[in-house]
């Protein structure tokens, strides 16, 4: 052990010497390079490089001692060593921490395959998330949503709906009607009279969109249900004609079954519109080209019958107080559970109100 | 409507083949339901003649051994025959060894009865058409040998069956759809009823037989013609059997099949009566109470005041429009008839056909409206093919009473087919496309200066045809001209819609419910809402309870579905019940949809408004008075595990619990608190009944809680299900109604947390304990939690410990330790002085 070293014993000590410098750096490195693990890491910095009795350390101490010639001289080099030093020192603790790091991790794998519900899962119907998807689209376009009662008076059903009194959807093997009969109260065969509430509660031009449930007098089966849902869209304007019903079915279809698909109507018969059609959609599955492979989708019929629309009638608007030679009109319905039919591959129209979880839970949330 | 294509063909020359005429008819609007290829697959059956008869004894049923040959001078060939409506010299149908028959089957040459059978002989039924297998079929007399039995009766055809919209009678007939088909491919069209017409009126309209018409709005015009000397036995030439089959009816005596076929071409239908069973002149007026009639189908049927019907001295003969009486039906005896052809009221025919539920091929077209028009030239041409065909002789004279109606005129702007249609259609077209409809198309003269608007409207004066009464306004001429000329011909745009308002804020909310609950692990079901007369009984509800208030269904599809559920709990017992009997034990379903309860006992209904003009407010008020109250609810019903089991540990049972929980959820989706409370309501446990309300004194919104254990066990679920309901147009509205949510400063200084176990009674609901801690610790308490809650010996019977947490903070600076303890204290005491709640020792 150098002794201690002061002004009073000028003494030239040999610890910053070159040579001896360089020794205790080759000493530092080779016991920094040699530790097995970070514990001997960690020693083999205190006994060479940090501790009060580490040579490097002692050899700083000398610094002061010298003349200031000599001393810049030494302390180039004893900066020297200590770079040497560190640098080898910190490429050991980045090599022992990953060898650590890597046999540490090692013991905590665990099985990510297992199961992880632990909270159990919800899901929308479908019918829920198909209307909100078709609602959104009209919604981005400017129109608003509106709503009806479910059970609602023949008035608004049939009546303002230009319905004629003998008309066979009024009688009760089609309707469902509410006790007494005489008080003219029914189950909305349609979501169309919340074309005539809306024609009454809005001030022009009214464009709305009105989802809702429908009732009809059919036994469940396999394709009829007495309970469906339904959406109306009802666009009542200046100038509006068949072109702005065309292209708004177009944004519909597509809305529902995806884009680029072709929309075709066919003249078709309804006491609310005139002219009326039937609208047909181009079959998503077989883009229409059923005549040359077989298609599930659309029974190969290369098109999917979607629901009805016309030109909203003129004894509809006269019934609403609106002048039939100034304002115009588009209207369409559609049944939602075929449209989800066609969509999902739902075979069964019951699924729908069966409630069985097993079908409503591959929907998701937002199916 | 079945369209035979050799008639229709017959009546439009030139027309292409049966598929590209369905494109075309279901371009026009004439929905082509299928197009059946008939008599294809026929080949090899040619005309025979029976030469020889031997009779063979068979154990069962004895057959004969013919010979017949099937050209002049050619050998006989035997076969056997089981049938034995034919003689020797008869011409039949001979199926030879290597024919096919209708389904593919191959006739070959076989052994049988002790005998080679070279062939078969057909029947009508075994070759396709009709379905008489009795016996088989004798062609007439001089029907050439050998000649292709397929070709000669017309067996290769093809069959539209076309879907006829209610608007649209007149397409109805092969003179309507060969009209349609004609314009659709330009080709020329010749009414067939003009023809008729013309000779009906060369033979003069001298007096026929008496016919008054007292009831002119049901019957504005009667054609009679008697035809006498008519064979009844004549037999439908096969040819016209054939027509009449294709077209969906039967075959049935040349009489009857003269005025259904006669029907079919002109769409007006006929009736043969027997003459000679009349009795006195004919009245065509309403029933008399009491009348009955026997019709055709052998029914006795008591009349209604309202039935429209054809009588003559001996009281009612006929149901007009529907169906002929048994009196006066014409027999295997009958030689002279009196053949109807007239216009009854649309609806009055509706009317009877659905009273009597008797729906016939007559009432059908009646009901859609006939040509009121084209009686003289249907009897005209029903009495010519009488006399071509039976020998019938017409007598001298036609009546034809009639109260002619008024002819529509529709003025119609010559630019309303653009503005309604979207894309120009000149004037030449309009006028062409209309008078392919068939209608007289003038200018208008403008009599009324003022109809002349400023910028001169071209207004064109327009007669609807009178086989179109559907065409009463400019609309519906358009219709005609768009649908003409293509639906595919309209252009593709969108409208500019004024700036909308989006989703309004209920709707957002019940959306965002909806989302919440299935987010918070719920799954929506959407069941049918019609509930049996005792679903208020399975639920347990008191007899004063309002969700006995239900509404009645006057026809329900089932005898237990004759009401409108009271409450979406109804549905999800039932749809809980169903995954359980499918083997899901554990379940969290929710339901959001109306429920319906009456408001006022049902009474008369209000005067509908008329059409004519807007309804009054007061109008729509008594139109809504009397709608029953039909609000949105919310419904959760949890069974079995709430939290599953797995590899993590056992799972965790729902209880009363989630259900509050779920309500909750709700709740805080729209940003409001529910105050829970407890209560005893039907069909909850009457001890774990949560009562929710909006904030500290709002009105009652819902329930929450474990199901009451009867109504659980006859729901078929597993004990101790739980659920909860919400008016959820109450929440929706609340949060509607409230101000903005106001934000809560943030403080940057660290909390205070104080813990305090409070020894209550065991019924002091924790609810009041926290609001009395909340209120004590006022505006430095944070947040405030019940973390345990014990009973047991070291707190005494009758108590328990509730151990909160209270986090202080202030929003200025860091709360010292005097001030945090001063204000758990006041918090203590106010629990104190309002539960009676002691500091636990």
């Amino acid at each position: 052990m150098p002794a201690r070293n002061d002004i009073y014993d000028p003494v030239q000590v040999s610890a910053l010497d070159a040579g001896e410098l360089d020794r205790r750096r080759d000493e530092a490195v080779t016991a920094i390079t040699a530790a097995a693990d970070l514990d001997a890491l960690a020693v083999a910095r205190t006994n060479h490089v940090e501790g009060r009795s580490a040579p490097l350390a002692l050899a700083r101490r000398e610094l002061g001692a010298l003349p200031p010639a000599a001393r810049a001289d030494a302390g180039r080099r004893h900066n020297a060593a200590v770079a040497a030093v560190r640098e080898a020192y910190d490429a050991r603790l980045a090599a022992l921490t990953a060898e650590r790091d890597a046999r540490v991790l090692a013991t905590e794998r665990v099985d990510v395959t297992l199961p992880t519900d632990r909270a159990p899962a919800g899901a929308r119907h479908p019918i829920t998330s198909l209307t909100d998807r078709v609602v959104d689209v009209f919604v981005a376009m400017g129109y608003e949503v509106a709503e009806g009662p479910e059970v609602e008076q023949d008035w608004f059903n049939f009546t303002a709906l230009n319905f004629p009194p003998d008309h066979p959807a009024r009688s009760d093997h089609d309707t469902l009607f509410i006790e007494p009969v005489s008080a003219g109260v029914l189950l909305r065969t349609h979501t169309s009279p919340v074309q005539i509430r809306s024609l009454l509660s809005r001030s022009l031009p009214v464009y709305v969109v009105c989802p809702g449930r429908t009732y009809r007098n059919d036994t469940i089966d396999a394709t009829h249900s007495p309970v469906f849902g339904q959406i109306e869209c009802l666009a009542v304007d200046e100038g509006l004609t068949m072109a702005d019903l065309r292209g708004t079915l177009q944004v519909y279809a597509q809305a529902l079954f995806g884009p680029g698909l072709a929309t075709r109507l066919r003249p078709h018969y309804f006491p609310f519109t005139e002219p009326s059609a039937e609208l047909d959609v181009q079959c998503f599955a077989c883009r229409g080209d059923a005549a040359h492979q077989p298609c599930r989708v659309c029974s190969d019929e290369g098109w999917i019958e979607s629901g009805g629309c016309g030109m909203v009638d003129p004894n509809v608007l006269v019934a609403c107080g609106v002048d039939p030679t100034r304002y115009s009109g588009f209207a369409f319905g559609m049944g939602l559970e075929r449209a989800a039919m066609v969509r999902h591959g739902i075979r069964e129209i019951r699924d729908f109100v069966d409630g069985d979880v097993r079908f409503t839970l591959p929907f998701g949330v937002e199916g | 409507m079945r369209v035979v294509m050799s008639w229709l063909t017959a009546e439009v020359p030139g027309l292409p083949g049966a598929a590209e005429v369905a494109e075309r008819l279901i371009r026009s609007g004439f929905e082509v339901e299928a197009v059946e290829s008939v008599g294809r697959d026929v080949s090899g059956v040619v005309v025979g003649e029976v030469l020889d008869i031997e009779v063979v004894k068979a154990r069962k049923k004895d057959v004969r051994f013919t010979q017949v040959r099937v050209a002049d001078g050619a050998e006989p060939r035997g076969i056997v025959c089981g049938a034995f409506n034919f003689v020797v010299g008869d011409r039949v149908a001979v199926a030879l060894p290597g024919a096919v028959l209708p389904g593919g089957f191959e006739i070959t040459a076989r052994q049988t009865y002790g005998h080679v059978s070279d062939g078969m002989i057909c029947s009508g039924g075994e070759l396709g058409f009709g379905d008489d297998h009795s016996g088989i079929l004798v062609l007439p007399t001089g029907t050439p040998l050998g000649a292709d039995v397929a070709e000669l009766l017309g067996l290769v055809d093809d069959v539209l069956d076309v879907d006829v919209t209610p608007d649209r009678g007149y397409a109805l007939s092969m003179r309507g759809l060969g009209r349609e088909a004609a314009t659709a491919f330009g080709l020329p069209f010749r009414d067939p009823a003009i023809d008729a017409q013309r000779a009906a009126d060369d033979f003069g309209t001298g007096p026929g037989y008496r016919v008054m018409l007292s009831d002119p709005a049901g019957c504005d015009r009667y054609v009679a013609r008697t035809v006498t000397g008519v064979d009844p036995t004549t037999p439908t030439p096969l040819r016209l059997a054939r027509r009449l089959e294709l077209a969906g009816m039967r075959s049935i005596s040349a009489v009857v099949d003269v005025t259904n076929l006669v029907m079919l071409e002109l769409g007006q239908p006929l009736h043969a009566f027997d003459a000679e069973k009349l009795t006195g002149p004919i009245d065509v007026r309403r029933a008399r109470s009491g009348e009955h009639l026997v019709t055709l189908d052998g029914v006795d049927r008591t009349l209604d005041p309202e039935d429209l019907v054809i009588a003559d001295g001996s009281g009612p003969i006929a149901l007009a429009g529907v169906m002929g009486g048994a009196a006066t039906e014409i027999s295997a005896s009958t030689t002279r008839l009196m053949i109807e052809a007239a216009h009854f009221d649309p609806v009055s025919v509706a009317r009877t056909a659905r009273r009597h539920t008797l729906h016939s091929e007559a009432s059908r077209r009646f009901e859609r409206g006939v040509d009121p028009a084209v009686g003289p030239a249907a009897a005209e041409a029903a009495v010519r093919m009488l006399v071509g065909l039976t020998g019938g002789v017409p007598e001298t004279g036609v009546t034809e009473v009639r109260h002619d109606q008024v002819r529509t005129e529709v003025f119609l702007p010559a630019g309303e087919a653009e503005r309604l249609g979207g894309r120009p259609y000149p004037r030449e077209v309009v006028v062409r496309r209309l008078r392919e409809v068939g209608c007289h198309v003038t200018d208008a003269v403008p009599i009324d200066a003022a109809r002349v608007d400023a910028e001169g409207a071209d207004l064109l004066r327009v007669v609807p045809p009178t086989w179109r009464p559907d065409l009463t306004r400019p609309a519906d001429l358009v219709e005609e001209i768009v649908r003409l000329e293509g639906y595919d011909t309209i252009p593709v745009r969108l409208p500019r819609l004024p700036a909308g308002h989006g989703l309004t804020p209920a709707q957002r909310l019940r959306r965002a419910v909806s989302r919440g609950l299935a987010d918070a692990g719920h799954v929506e079901v959407s069941t049918v809402p019609f509930v049996a007369a005792d679903a208020g009984d399975a639920l347990g509800l008191p007899a004063d309870d309002p969700r006995r208030g239900a509404v009645r269904i006057a026809n329900p599809i089932a005898e237990d579905s004759g009401f409108l559920r009271t409450t979406l709990l109804s549905g999800l017992l039932a749809a809980a019940g169903r995954n359980v009997r499918r083997g899901a034990n554990d379940l969290a379903l929710f339901e959001t949809g109306a429920v319906f309860r009456t408001v006022s006992p049902g009474g008369a209904a209000p005067a509908e408004p008329p059409v004519d003009r807007r309804p009054t407010d007061a109008e729509l008020v008594a139109l809504n008075a009397g709608l029953p109250a039909q609000p949105q609810h919310v419904a959760v019903l949890l069974t079995g595990l709430r939290e599953p089991a797995g590899w993590w540990g056992p799972g965790r049972p729902a209880d009363w619990g989630d259900a509050v929980a779920a309500a909750r959820t709700v709740a805080a989706t729209c940003g409001v608190a529910l105050t829970v409370t407890a209560g005893e309501v039907a069909p909850w446990h009457p001890g774990r009944c949560a009562v929710l309300s909006l904030g500290a004194d709002g009105p009652v919104v819902g329930h929450a809680g474990e199901l009451h254990p009867r109504v659980v066990a006859a729901a078929g679920l597993p004990a101790r299900a739980s659920a909860m309901e919400l008016d959820l147009d109450a929440v929706v509205a609340a949060a509607v109604a409230a101000p903005p949510i106001g934000a809560r400063p943030i403080s940057a200084y660290p909390p205070a947390d104080r813990d305090v176990a409070l020894v209550v009674a065991d019924t002091t609901p924790v609810a009041d304990v926290a609001t009395a801690l909340s209120d004590g610790a006022g505006s430095l308490l944070e947040s405030l939690r019940l973390f345990d809650v014990y009973a047991g010996a070291q707190v005494g019977e009758g108590r328990r410990s509730l151990a909160f947490g209270l986090r202080l903070r202030a929003e200025d600076r860091t709360l010292t330790a005097e001030e945090a303890n001063t204000v758990r204290d006041a918090a203590v005491a106010e629990a104190a002085r309002r539960t009676g709640a002691a500091l636990r020792s």
